[in-house]
């Protein structure tokens, strides 16, 4: 669920997603759900002339299985955080494990 | 709220744009809806586009699957008529051909880089899930 957590600290920020089928759309993004299902605000999708049938979309829901990539604004992105966030979740699931 | 229930919720009664994955666009009212985005989509619209054309095929009611849902869109009523000039609208007839014929090109195009591809050591890009 650590993704999940993460996405959810970027709510409200300006992201661009590009999909398996190499659309890319630049949105806020208004909420993530534990399958990483993703809504934009405002989209914007670059290359427009060849998406004609997203000219007048103006929020999406966008299914997380065919998302390839998420980028975000860097100054928004804690690393240091989000590595210590990893190891205490693998830390956890090693003590399950056992 | 972070389900997908809450996401879907303002979409519902809306008017959307619907992309599946084998690429299909259906424009339709969203009726009902479960966790996994199995939709019901009512008074739906197939839009088909081929080069710089489109058509419209009236298709009635859908119940789609969840996993062929790749994205959806909810359409601005006050800009819904404004299409990029780059498309024209022509009959279901001119453009299925062009869209046929734009297919075949495509797949033998697919099955020349695959072979490529194959020779290389490589397995290609999506082999299992087809996405457009």
């Amino acid at each position: 669920m650590l993704f999940f957590s993460f996405f959810k600290t970027l709510t409200n920020q300006t992201v661009t997603i590009e999909l398996k089928n190499d659309i890319r759309i630049r949105g806020t993004l208004k909420s993530v759900d534990q399958y990483l299902n993703i809504k934009l605000d405002d989209v914007d999708v670059l290359d427009l002339d060849k998406y004609p049938h997203l000219s007048s979309v103006k929020n999406m829901f966008i299914r997380g299985s065919v998302v390839r990539y998420v980028v975000l604004p860097r100054s928004e992105v804690d690393v240091g955080l989000l590595e210590d966030a990893t190891r205490r979740e693998a830390a956890n699931q090693a003590g399950k494990a056992r | 709220m972070f389900t997908t229930a809450a996401q879907l919720l303002d979409l519902t009664d809306k008017k959307l744009v619907l992309v599946l994955r084998d690429g299909r666009k259906l424009i339709g009212v969203l009726r009902s809806w479960d966790q996994f985005a199995n939709l019901v989509l009512q008074d739906t619209v197939e839009r088909l586009y081929a080069g710089n054309l489109y058509a419209d095929i009236p298709r009635g009611i859908f119940l789609v699957r969840g996993e062929n849902v790749l994205l959806l869109g909810e359409i601005d009523l006050d800009r819904e008529d404004e299409l990029p000039t780059t498309v024209q609208r022509a009959s279901f007839q001119e453009v299925f051909e062009l869209k046929q014929k734009e297919e075949e090109r495509r797949k033998g195009n697919d099955k020349k880089r695959h072979g490529k591809l194959r020779g290389l050591g490589f397995e290609a890009e999506h082999s299992g899930e087809i996405l457009f």
